[in-house]
């Protein structure tokens, strides 16, 4: 387990005077402190970690936004943001001394414009919920990781959220325009507009992914796009995992740039079946789901190309959607990808590296013998185009050395996505799961670096603490500039 | 008095670099930073009796067409990387512009200068800037020490993301050495739709129709004139593009009367966009970049005219270049236009009596420029990188 800091005494100490203090600030039911109704806040989609809260605020404007963290920030009250709680690195876990403020009242959508192709929408308007609003009229919001039913605009600005379809459409911070943010001395400013590329340092893309670390954001301006005139999937298997990643290098060879070009291997394909009936072929040792859009024409032309690379590489079945509804059923399994591994194992970890594509074969061989080695199940779900590695690792919860083996069987994976020149987290954040790997990625004067940005933004080490940096004495030494 | 006068150090690579940094940082020396110095002329010059240029460290490290990755080093002339990737027919995906004319430049800008100023040309509004297709960076910060952001992947959130931070900092918050970028397969073919408006304004709702179509238009530029013509650009496969030059067209017909560019003079006609040719800045003019929301382009464009200036959009009216008598007055009237619904003004060229009076960048909220101090503290502790080169050192 990763070791959360001690909470500090005189704040405990002075809970109910915090609560009364927040309660001033948000009247009426904008503050949770009784257990009961703390509950649901102990822990978010790393469900392994628990930790009660002092307390939840649920502010409703950027103002009182700004009230809450200008007195946290002169009581010394640590801050945990939260927007629908469904991080995968542990980045909304609370801590026993912090105020956890939770954006999820904030869901007011202020302004859709289809001439500029933006909108401004609160940080607690779902992912889903921004691309519903201007659907009717063919936009989207392109990034689309696979909680956007529920997961938050402003949890995707702070943890730079992924998506199935990012290789064509980039992540979430390449989507923005701006950002309204509160600094930790519960001061409102306007961070880029309605406008490309603002003149001055690039703080929307510094803040973009930094995990609640600088300040709050409450409202996003989000770039919206037109979307194409139609989209098909199709399926490749093939017989070895290195002959599907030679497949895809031929791909995007090509000239080709899929919108979205996704790899299963045999026990995702396994688990994913059993779950969907999608008509995935069992006896492949990896699949590719391949989508592409444009014209009916168009996604012929692109289809038949693909198809004919494929060839070259003796699959076992390839199947191109002959319709929607074909493309949805092959979809189906990838979509339902880590429910369907929830249902063969009692519970899994959901991994995040990204390695270079070619490194591809030698990492699965190399999971598949940690695999042995921990005696864990693991199915591999992959962004096959941009090298996004999702291992899932099934456990027991209710074996406390399953849960153990598994951390461990998942810090070596990270580490192997490391050492072949990848990175610990191509989309999830670092959040509480990753915080003590980050030695493994960077060097200690590049932790300092950016622990000294950290500082510069937030002098007390007091924003959402505990997470992406590896804890130094008690919690910090808030690193003096010079 | 700029800092080309003075002596120029081109340390040979990185740990050459990195000592020059830490010895100016011990004596806490003032020192210029640049790649070949062809954005000379651009922002506010430097005060330092030293510059530090990055020229020597060239080389493409390393190029994996099939992961749709490069990596070169700071000093490494743009035109060698547009050459290797063309082998492999990829491109650099936001075409960054060429300002040797708007500087008068002779030699080829570098890798770390388009990066250190977040230059992107006119497919900036369907794929992105520079910035965004930066996977990582090596850089030496103020202290000299050299440090590194990003990586070699795709996708990659681990940490704070320092690589967006310098893109953009124009070598005030370190010195940028090696760039691992994104590419993208080169389209095998384009054309561009030329389609005769009556005014800017109607010019800039054709372009916001043709960025609002699903026909996926790389490029959408408006060139005033007489006649005003505003340009849409598509880049795919050739069936591809010839089936929504045609969609296109239609959907667009009732803007104006349209004509089709294909193939070679398309691809001229993109460059000078991206160079800011068609712009026909005149020598003593000064120049600015206006970056506002579409639809507040064409109250800028009058602006501009009204101070007998001229002007050319890009990025589907969201860039406004503009070229004026350099004045104060001029800058100051097209700063207040752009700032009407939140956009941003730089000046990007003018002589350097206009550029060391007025705020070059628009001033950040008191909170930011708190935040930017410290900021600039963290990476630069002793203030020595590019002094005045954003603004008037504090």
């Amino acid at each position: 387990m990763i070791a959360l800091p001690p909470p500090k005494p005189e704040i405990l100490a002075r809970r109910a005077e915090i609560v009364a203090a927040l309660s001033a600030i948000v009247p009426g039911d904008g503050v949770i402190s009784d257990p009961t109704r703390l509950k649901p806040y102990e822990t978010d989609g790393l469900a392994a970690y628990r930790q009660m809260p002092l307390a939840v605020v649920l502010p409703r404007t950027t103002e009182q936004v700004a009230a809450i963290l200008r007195y946290c920030n002169e009581n010394g009250v640590r801050i945990v943001p939260r927007g629908a709680g469904t991080s995968l690195s542990g980045g909304a876990l609370p801590l026993a001394d912090a105020v956890v403020i939770g954006l999820m009242r904030m869901n007011r959508i202020l302004e859709i414009d289809l001439d500029d192709r933006l909108a401004v929408v609160e940080a607690g308007v779902t992912n889903i919920g921004i691309t519903n609003a201007v659907s009717g009229d063919g936009f989207f919001y392109a990034p689309d990781p696979s909680s956007q039913l529920a997961c938050m605009i402003g949890g995707n600005v702070m943890m730079n959220s992924g998506g199935a379809h990012c290789l064509k459409y980039g992540v979430t911070a390449n989507n923005l325009l701006g950002l309204k943010f509160v600094t930790i001395e519960g001061e409102i400013v306007t961070i880029g507009g309605a406008h490309l590329d603002a003149a001055g340092y690039d703080w929307l893309g510094l803040i973009t992914g930094s995990e609640g670390q600088l300040g709050l954001v409450t409202e996003v301006t989000v770039r919206i796009l037109r979307g194409p005139e139609g989209a098909r999937a199709m399926l490749a298997a093939f017989n070895g995992t290195e002959i599907a990643g030679a497949a895809v290098d031929a791909i995007i060879g090509s000239g080709i740039i899929p919108v979205a070009l996704e790899f299963m291997d045999k026990p995702c394909i396994h688990a994913c079946e059993a779950f969907a009936h999608a008509g995935y072929p069992l006896d492949a040792e990896a699949m590719l789901i391949i989508e592409v859009e444009g014209s009916t024409a168009e996604q012929d032309d692109l289809l038949n190309r693909i198809k004919a690379i494929c060839e070259r590489f003796n699959p076992i079945s390839l199947k191109v959607a002959e319709s929607p509804e074909q493309s949805l059923a092959i979809w189906k399994g990838r979509k339902g990808a880590f429910g369907a591994v929830g249902r063969i194992s009692p519970d899994y970890l959901c991994m995040d590296g990204t390695i270079p594509t070619s490194e591809l074969p030698f990492v699965l061989k190399r999971i598949g013998e940690l695999s042995t080695q921990y005696g864990l199940g693991v199915a591999n779900v992959f962004h096959a185009g941009d090298g996004n590695l999702h291992p899932l690792i099934m456990f027991d919860a209710n074996d406390a050395d399953s849960f153990h083996r598994a951390e461990h069987f998942g810090a070596d994976i990270l580490r192997l996505c490391v050492e072949v020149g990848g990175c610990l987290t191509g989309e999830h954040g670092v959040g509480v799961e990753k915080r003590d790997l980050m030695t493994v990625q960077f060097t200690a004067r590049e932790l300092d670096q950016q622990r000294a940005i950290k500082t510069a933004f937030d002098p007390q080490w007091l924003l959402n603490p505990a997470k992406v940096f590896p804890l130094q004495g008690d919690l910090l030494p808030p690193l003096a500039a010079e | 008095m700029t800092a080309s006068a003075e002596t120029t150090l081109a340390p040979p690579d990185e740990a050459g670099l990195a000592m020059l940094v830490a010895a100016a940082h011990t004596a806490r020396e003032p020192l210029a930073i640049e790649g070949r110095g062809t954005k000379r002329g651009l922002l506010r010059p430097v005060q330092a009796a030293r510059t530090v240029s990055t020229r020597n460290l060239t080389g493409i490290t390393l190029y994996r067409p099939s992961e749709l990755i490069i990596s070169a080093r700071a000093g490494t002339p743009i035109p060698e990387i547009e050459a290797a990737l063309a082998e492999h027919g990829q491109h650099l995906i936001a075409e960054p512009p060429d300002t040797r004319a708007i500087f008068g430049a002779t030699e080829p800008a570098t890798l770390g200068g388009i990066i250190a100023a977040n230059l992107s040309g006119p497919r900036r509004i369907a794929w992105g800037a520079m910035r965004d297709h930066i996977l990582g960076i090596r850089f030496v910060n103020g202290a000299g020490e050299v440090l590194r952001s990003g990586g070699r992947v795709l996708k990659n959130v681990t940490g704070l993301d320092l690589c967006k931070l310098l893109a953009g900092s124009y070598g005030t918050l370190g010195v940028i050495t090696e760039i691992t970028l994104k590419v993208l397969p080169a389209p095998e073919a384009t054309a561009t739709l030329l389609i005769e408006v009556p005014d800017i304004a109607t010019g800039v709702r054709a372009l916001s129709a043709g960025l609002g179509s699903p026909f996926s238009v790389t490029g959408a530029a408006l060139l005033p004139g007489t006649p005003t013509i505003a340009a849409l650009r598509l880049e795919d496969f050739a069936a591809s593009v010839t089936y929504r030059a045609g969609r296109l067209r239609e959907s667009l017909a009732p803007f104006g009367p349209a004509t089709l560019l294909e193939g070679d003079p398309s691809r001229s006609f993109w460059r000078e966009v991206r160079d800011a040719a068609p712009l026909a800045a005149q020598p003593e003019d000064a120049i600015w970049r206006v970056s506002v929301r579409p639809s507040a382009a064409p109250a800028v464009a009058l602006t501009a005219e009204t101070l007998g200036g001229r002007t050319l959009l890009d990025w589907g009216g969201g860039l406004v270049w503009v070229a004026a008598p350099a004045t104060a007055e001029a800058h100051a009237a097209l700063v207040a236009a752009a700032a009407v619904t939140g956009g941003s003004c730089t000046l990007f060229r003018a002589p350097a009596a206009l550029r060391l009076t007025v705020a070059v960048l628009p001033a950040e909220p008191a909170p930011l420029a708190a935040i930017a101090r410290r900021v600039k503290a963290a990476l630069d502790p002793a203030g020595i990188l590019n002094p005045g080169r954003m603004g008037p050192a504090p």
